[in-house]
């Protein structure tokens, strides 16, 4: 591989991935303190304010290191994929500009509103702002998702003389069917990322022994919300993003599978190592013809086996391919089975006591990080050759005439840089929560 | 339809420079004007609750200028690809002084970034002059539109200069000292006692130098590149824009002598959207000059989306600005008026 592609694509995936830690957590976490303080409103009861207040802190946080590590994504389309953008921009340039024009401007204004205006505004007006903030938040990933389901699944576009694609349809292009499914499976994924975050501080109060009272609540929201956005991961959105996928673009549903030969009645292996060498999985354990029943709901339907197609139009990396798929699905089943045990214990009255239980409710917050991390990897490798699928390679893409050591240079600044905030930006959460709930605001601003 | 596009890029690219102007304007001379540190939470919270919003501007333009003229954006990024990574590592720098200086009590760690918010606030108003420079003067574009652009090469002005030159260097040194002025009219209109009259005698003191490089700098533009009186030669009601710069120059050292301290801040805002449109007017239709051979040169109509885009594009576009001008009136007014840190305030 070309050295300049390989570090123009280690610099997109670098920033992008340590981006993305921080919109999760506050697409997720919007909702949440919408509900919160809904609650607090309906019951007129100061603790859920004071939740609200809490989680909007964190929030806070989590928006600055968010908007920071989300300009360099904007700026890299023209300093890193230069090509890319001028081939494709003619397209994507409506959902990025649509992305500035009406999500950053609302959310932004209205964090402003929501974090230091609660003495100005009225209760009412101060829910709206949290309302506000909730949706410039999820009109952003809409947004971001809109464009990369056109990457994935190009529609609505007609060739221009010199070579370049241009916008025909902007509804097929906003319609995209891809980007609605990809849009659920995301936002859902951010809300367990939000409702587990949210029940992992929740129980680490109960623990403690100190802030009980809002350690309830936030366990009790996180589990609600988690049980039912684990669920809804599942099925409908991860099942029919699987299933377009078989149609939109097969080759790379049978490399996730390790599907090296097409067949009826498919297996599922549920753990296993591809052999890229040899085609064949080493040392599996599967599911006899449930691939086939899940992709097409017929238990002989002919899955295609990446045998069908030619091999220069693989994914480049099948095994890690493979792995991160199965990482985000294996995470999945694990985040429905702690929060259906948890809710049955809510429900029986029993989880505020069962320190077993709240121990895995604690332990288990970096682990959505990684499965929405995985699922994105899946994503954007499963989509190779193609930077936009089917029209433009990736290795046509990025900007021939920076060259790899200045892509080096600045992918190592972009490393010590983002060491810097990591650290920052845990010492800031973990002062937050070692402060607690109920005190008030440090003198910020 | 291009020409709409072009005016409404720079409409976003100045109102980023007038609104963010103030809050880096205010970085660079707060540690000098600010001296204890009740008058630094004054500045910070002058500044909390809007520089987000503001920098805010520099995406949703950065946004809407690879919507309509994805070629420029190509080109010009990727052209001037260090000089851009270090002013996001600058911008990073600068949110991490500002949000974690209020975070943090340790009077060492609010000296650290204090500094760090003060030297990353100056170095980029140095950048974004120096940038305006690259685009008056031209980059060495090749035929296939693209170029790369080196830190520096010999200083000179000439077909392959560099990011930096004489020429760019002065083009950041006017940014540098015009928005400190505006950050200081900011700072006057938000503060009252010591902190005030600093700021306020800041902008005194300035202000014969912002005359000076002004007329300066108008000099050298046309020194370095004479063909930018064109556009002024052939449609003379342009010549009312120099004349906006020389009339919001003066009214920004009458207000400010007179303590009318919006007026002076309003001026200022005034005085730099007037030379930004004087520059874009002097450029139109060209976007990026090429040092190499002109017929290279990027202008709206060789670097534009396609023209259905274009046109889908402005409906949403108004939607938008309409929306976001409402936001940004009701943001401004729920935080009127002086920061007082105890009582009434926020």
């Amino acid at each position: 591989m070309d050295s300049a592609l390989l570090v123009h694509r280690l610099h997109f995936a670098f920033t992008v991935t340590f981006h993305y830690l921080f919109p999760q957590l506050t697409m997720g976490l919007a909702p949440l303190i919408v509900v919160l303080k809904t609650l607090g409103l309906r019951r007129n009861d100061e603790r859920y304010h004071q939740a609200a207040r809490f989680w909007a802190r964190i929030f806070g946080i989590n928006f600055v290191l968010g908007v920071v590590t989300g300009i360099p994504m904007e700026f890299q389309f023209g300093t890193n994929w230069s090509h890319f953008s001028r081939f494709a921009g003619g397209v994507i340039g409506q959902t990025l500009g649509m992305e500035g024009m009406f999500a950053f401007f609302l959310e932004s204004a209205f964090l402003g509103l929501f974090l230091y205006g609660e003495k100005r505004l009225s209760p009412r007006a101060h829910w709206w702002s949290a309302v506000a903030v909730f949706l410039g938040s999820w009109l952003s990933g809409f947004f971001i998702v809109a464009t990369d389901a056109w990457m994935q699944n190009p529609v609505g576009y007609e060739r221009a003389a010199d070579g370049s694609v241009q916008l025909s349809s902007f509804w097929q292009l906003v319609l995209n069917p891809w980007a609605w499914w990809q849009y659920a499976h995301n936002m859902s994924g951010a809300v367990i990322t939000g409702a587990f975050v949210m029940a992992s501080i929740g129980a680490f109060y109960i623990l403690w022994a100190k802030h009980e009272e809002h350690g309830r609540i936030f366990v009790r929201v996180g589990v609600i919300a988690g049980c039912i956005f684990s669920i809804i991961q599942l099925f409908p959105t991860g099942d029919g993003q699987g299933r377009m996928l078989a149609q939109v673009q097969p080759v790379t549903l049978a490399a996730m599978e390790a599907l090296f030969t097409g067949q009826p009645g498919a297996p599922l292996v549920i753990i296993g190592q591809p052999n890229v060498d040899t085609r064949t999985i080493d040392n599996p354990i599967f599911v006899p013809k449930a691939l086939s029943f899940l992709t097409y709901r017929r238990w002989s339907a002919h899955v295609q086996g990446l045998d069908e197609f030619p091999q220069n139009l693989w994914p480049q990396n099948i095994p890690l391919l493979y792995y991160s798929y199965h990482i985000m699905v294996g995470l999945g089943t694990i985040f429905i089975a702690i929060m259906v045990v948890s809710i049955f214990l809510l429900w029986r009255g029993k989880l505020f006591n069962a320190r077993w239980m709240l121990w895995i409710l604690l332990l288990s917050l970096p682990f959505p990080y990684i499965a929405n991390t995985a699922g994105w990897i899946t994503a954007e490798l499963g989509r190779q050759p193609w930077l936009v699928y089917g029209l433009m390679l990736t290795a046509d893409g990025y900007s021939k005439l920076v060259s790899a050591g200045n892509g080096m240079f600045t992918l190592l600044g972009f490393m010590g840089m983002y060491t810097v905030l990591g650290i920052l930006f845990l010492f800031l959460v973990q002062r937050e929560i070692e402060r607690g709930p109920a005190a008030e605001p440090a003198a910020s601003h | 339809m291009e020409t709409l596009w072009f005016i409404v890029v720079a409409v976003m690219l100045t109102a980023y420079v007038v609104l963010d102007g103030f809050d880096l304007g205010a970085g660079v001379i707060y540690l000098f004007v600010a001296r204890n540190t009740t008058e630094r939470r004054t500045v910070l919270r002058a500044i909390g609750p809007v520089w987000d919003g503001n920098e805010v501007w520099l995406l949703a333009a950065g946004g809407t200028l690879y919507f309509a003229f994805p070629q420029l954006y190509a080109s010009s990024f990727s052209g001037f690809y260090l000089p851009l990574m270090m002013v996001l590592w600058l911008l990073m720098l600068r949110a991490i002084g500002i949000e974690f200086r209020a975070q943090v009590e340790n009077p060492v760690w609010q000296g650290f970034f204090d500094v760090v918010f003060c030297v990353a606030s100056a170095l980029l108003a140095i950048f974004f002059g120096a940038a305006l420079g690259n685009v008056i003067r031209g980059v060495p574009l090749g035929a296939d539109g693209y170029f790369f652009e080196p830190l520096w090469t010999n200083w000179r002005v000439g077909p392959h200069p560099g990011i930096l030159d004489w020429y760019t260097v002065m083009a950041g040194v006017v940014a540098l000292v015009t928005l400190t002025t505006h950050g200081a009219l900011y700072i006057v209109t938000k503060s009252e006692g010591d902190l005030n009259l600093r700021a306020r005698k800041v902008a005194m003191w300035l202000w014969p130098v912002q005359l000076l490089l002004t007329l300066v700098s108008l000099l050298a533009t046309y020194f370095v590149k004479p063909e930018v009186m064109n556009n002024y030669r052939q449609h003379p009601i342009g010549l009312l824009v120099p004349m906006l710069v020389a009339a919001s120059l003066f009214a920004m050292i009458r207000a400010t002598s007179r303590n009318q301290e919006k007026a002076a801040f309003l001026a200022s805002g005034l005085y730099i959207a007037s030379m930004l449109v004087g520059a874009a007017f002097a450029l139109y239709p060209v976007v990026l000059p090429a040092s190499t051979d002109p017929t290279y040169s990027l202008t709206i109509y060789n670097s534009a989306a396609g023209h259905h885009g274009l046109v889908v594009g402005i409906t949403w576009w108004c939607l938008g600005a309409v929306l976001a001008v409402g936001y940004f009136v009701f943001v401004f007014r729920m935080f009127r008026g002086k920061v007082r840190l105890e009582g009434g305030g926020y």
